[in-house]
């Protein structure tokens, strides 16, 4: 049974059992202000406009359209890139930063303070806070900057400060978690440009709102052909609900989810909230996640800090239930192919979160033989070079 | 709605003169072996009631000190299950009321009602839920009473009063007076904050009004004690015990100070 995607989620911020509103008290005002502030905006000509045009004259949008022959070829199926990595910072992150950053601005905000796990929504939201003139902070976790010492850097240089989040495991989810308790503590002035398709409402919806331009755009440059399938990595998941949300519901397509099978699935070590989790409520919504029978929540593993989260996306939950998406799942070994096969083929280095989905369609080309795949190459791979060589040099 | 389980505890207090002292502690700490004895020995320095903390792995309303609390109880083995049984030997050696303080996520995992009920059997008179706002509370409200107990509503500095009046009217135990912007932890200066909050919620319900966040020294309580029926210290003493290395007495002494801040403290206004 397939259900319909929604516009927008109900009153309660749910999209259909998943988001809402799960936050501590001194912030439910503030989100409040923010799904006002937001809806607001989006209806304003003036804003969503602004923010179009500045995609366009800024960011580099539209990202091309790429028939990818020479892989198409060797795995035995077409395939089609829509090349995120090339928006300016290089991901996709940047539609969602400039959006937010946008709206901090209009609603008045001084300061903005964001969660980075691979370390391309922190540049973005860095980039995005020196564009409009607002002073910015990142957390992010210890192992991640030790990881992507790259987009530390990056981060700095564009003016942002840079803090160290040492708690659990020191990865994106505690990231998220340091920035709430900032944002508890300063959101009188502060706008937290959460970076994913996750949070309290409206978080889920606005950050959907602000990716989707992805698959309308691809179905602009599609110019009438349907895809069969079209796959996307799944961490939190902006990349995929901005690529799946407008092709949703459309006729004979399959929308595909790859997560994080980390270690794989059976070792307990990986990211698949969805395919391996069960329903909880993670930063402030229910949603998919790892978690123990007590509700304790479960590390989260994989080679990409990207994907290296025990929860995901509200409305790709809702997607898994009504039967909109499936989702499968990669582990780290394959993903590393899957960077391999793309840079070899195509001459793009991707990132390790988008390898993901390189790695699935081409583990499944028998499968797919004979169909088209659109696929979201959602970042570049520059921030990745260091780990993949160093995995490299293990391995031989 | 809740039935509200501390309004003799208020009462009495008011009746006294005095402010409510409820101390905050994360269960299985010091460990797990001293962990009731920590609760005896704020009862026996003056405690009213107990907030008992039940250790979850992402408490994002709770700042450095009761993280590592509650990273400490759970690498000791501290569970759900653990934390309700402490609670329950808590209530049983001194007596006093106890409240249940979690997060969302283990409310929802068990079930509200199951949550509820096994709090409720541990002898809790009432559930704390830190990201649990308004919106989402009506199931796990509902659940508290059925099993028997209330549930705690938060008000923050940022709520405004059409949303305070809001929350009076769900009939909370008490509503938790987040006493400063930011997550739990010692704070050097209290702001005006606290003060401008509790006259704000005076002025629209008569619903109990316990303060806390922030409130860590005997001169911060006693400085806020005229304006609320109680006051919560969480960190201060949950660091003394973690880092002292004989951490009962001092506990019982930081208590104690804090007690006798509240006692002079004159009726509630």
């Amino acid at each position: 049974m397939t259900g319909m995607r929604l516009d927008r989620p109900d009153e309660r911020g749910r999209f259909g059992e998943y988001g809402g509103m799960f936050a501590p008290e001194t912030l439910m005002p503030a989100l409040e202000e923010l799904a006002h502030g937001f809806a607001d905006a989006w209806a304003d000509s003036g804003f969503a406009g602004g923010f179009r045009e500045l995609l366009n004259t800024y960011a580099g949008r539209p990202t091309p359209l790429h028939g990818a022959d020479r892989l198409s070829e060797e795995i035995g199926v077409r395939v089609l890139l829509k090349r995120e990595d090339l928006a300016h910072t290089g991901a996709h992150k940047i539609n969602n930063a400039l959006g937010q950053g946008l709206l901090a601005s209009r609603m008045g905000k001084t300061r903005l303070i964001a969660e980075t796990g691979a370390g391309q929504h922190g540049v973005a939201t860095a980039t995005a806070a020196a564009y409009v003139g607002l002073e910015c902070l990142v957390y992010m976790g210890e192992k991640d900057i030790e990881r992507q010492a790259l987009n530390v850097m990056r981060m700095r240089m564009l003016g942002a400060g840079v803090i160290p989040v040492t708690a659990g495991a020191g990865t994106l989810k505690d990231a998220v978690n340091e920035a709430m308790r900032d944002w508890v503590r300063t959101v009188e002035n502060t706008h937290y440009i959460i970076g994913s398709a996750v949070g309290p409402h409206p978080f889920p919806w606005m950050v959907r709102e602000f990716q989707k331009v992805i698959g309308e755009e691809s179905i602009s440059q599609l110019e009438g052909e349907r895809p069969d399938t079209v796959v996307a990595c799944v961490g939190g998941g902006s990349n995929a609900i901005g690529m799946f949300y407008p092709f949703a519901g459309l006729p004979g397509i399959d929308l595909v989810g790859v997560e994080a099978a980390g270690h794989g699935i059976a070792t307990g070590r990986h990211g698949a909230s969805i395919g391996a989790g069960s329903p909880g409520i993670l930063h402030g919504a229910r949603t998919y996640m790892l978690q123990d029978d007590e509700g304790q929540v479960l590390e989260a593993h994989s080679i990409s800090a990207g994907l290296d989260y025990p929860g995901v996306g509200p409305e790709l939950a809702y997607f898994a239930d009504a039967g909109l998406a499936r989702y499968v799942s990669i582990t780290d070994q394959e993903a590393l192919e899957g960077v391999d096969l793309l840079a070899r083929t195509e001459g793009i280095i991707p990132a390790l979160e988008s390898a993901h989905a390189v790695a699935w369609v081409a583990r499944e080309a028998d499968a797919l033989d004979g169909r088209t795949v659109l696929l979201n190459l959602s970042g570049r791979g520059d921030k990745d070079v260091e780990m993949i060589a160093a995995h490299a040099s293990e391995g031989s | 709605m809740s039935r509200r389980c501390l309004d003799g505890l208020f009462a009495r207090v008011r009746e006294e003169g005095r402010t409510a002292f409820l101390p905050f502690m994360t269960a299985g700490l010091p460990d797990p072996g001293t962990t009731v004895e920590a609760f005896t020995a704020m009862a026996e320095a003056g405690a009213d009631a107990f907030e008992v903390g039940i250790p979850y792995s992402d408490p994002l309303m709770d700042g450095p000190i009761i993280q590592a609390a509650s990273a400490k109880a759970i690498e000791s083995g501290m569970t759900l299950r653990g934390g309700f049984e402490v609670l329950g030997r808590v209530v049983e050696a001194t007596g006093l009321p106890a409240l249940a303080m979690s997060y969302a996520n283990p409310v929802f995992r068990l079930g509200p009602d199951e949550f509820a009920r096994r709090a409720a059997d541990a002898g809790a008179c009432g559930l704390i839920v830190a990201d649990l706002p308004l919106e989402e509370a009506p199931p796990v409200a509902e659940a508290a009473h059925r099993a028997g107990i209330g549930l705690v509503l938060f008000a923050a500095p940022t709520t405004h009063d059409e949303r305070l009046a809001r929350i009076a009217a769900r009939r909370p135990v008490f509503i938790y007076g987040v006493a400063e912007l930011g997550v739990t932890g010692e704070r050097n200066r209290m702001s005006a904050r606290p003060r401008d909050l509790a006259a704000r919620i005076r002025a629209v319900t008569d619903t109990p009004l316990v303060m806390g966040v922030g409130i860590g020294t005997p001169q911060q309580a006693a400085a806020l004690a005229p304006y609320a029926d109680g006051v919560i210290v969480g960190s201060a003493l949950v660091r003394r015990a973690i880092e002292s290395p004989d951490p009962i007495p001092e506990i019982a002494a930081a208590a104690a100070a804090l007690a006798g801040a509240l006692s002079g403290s004159g009726a509630p206004k």
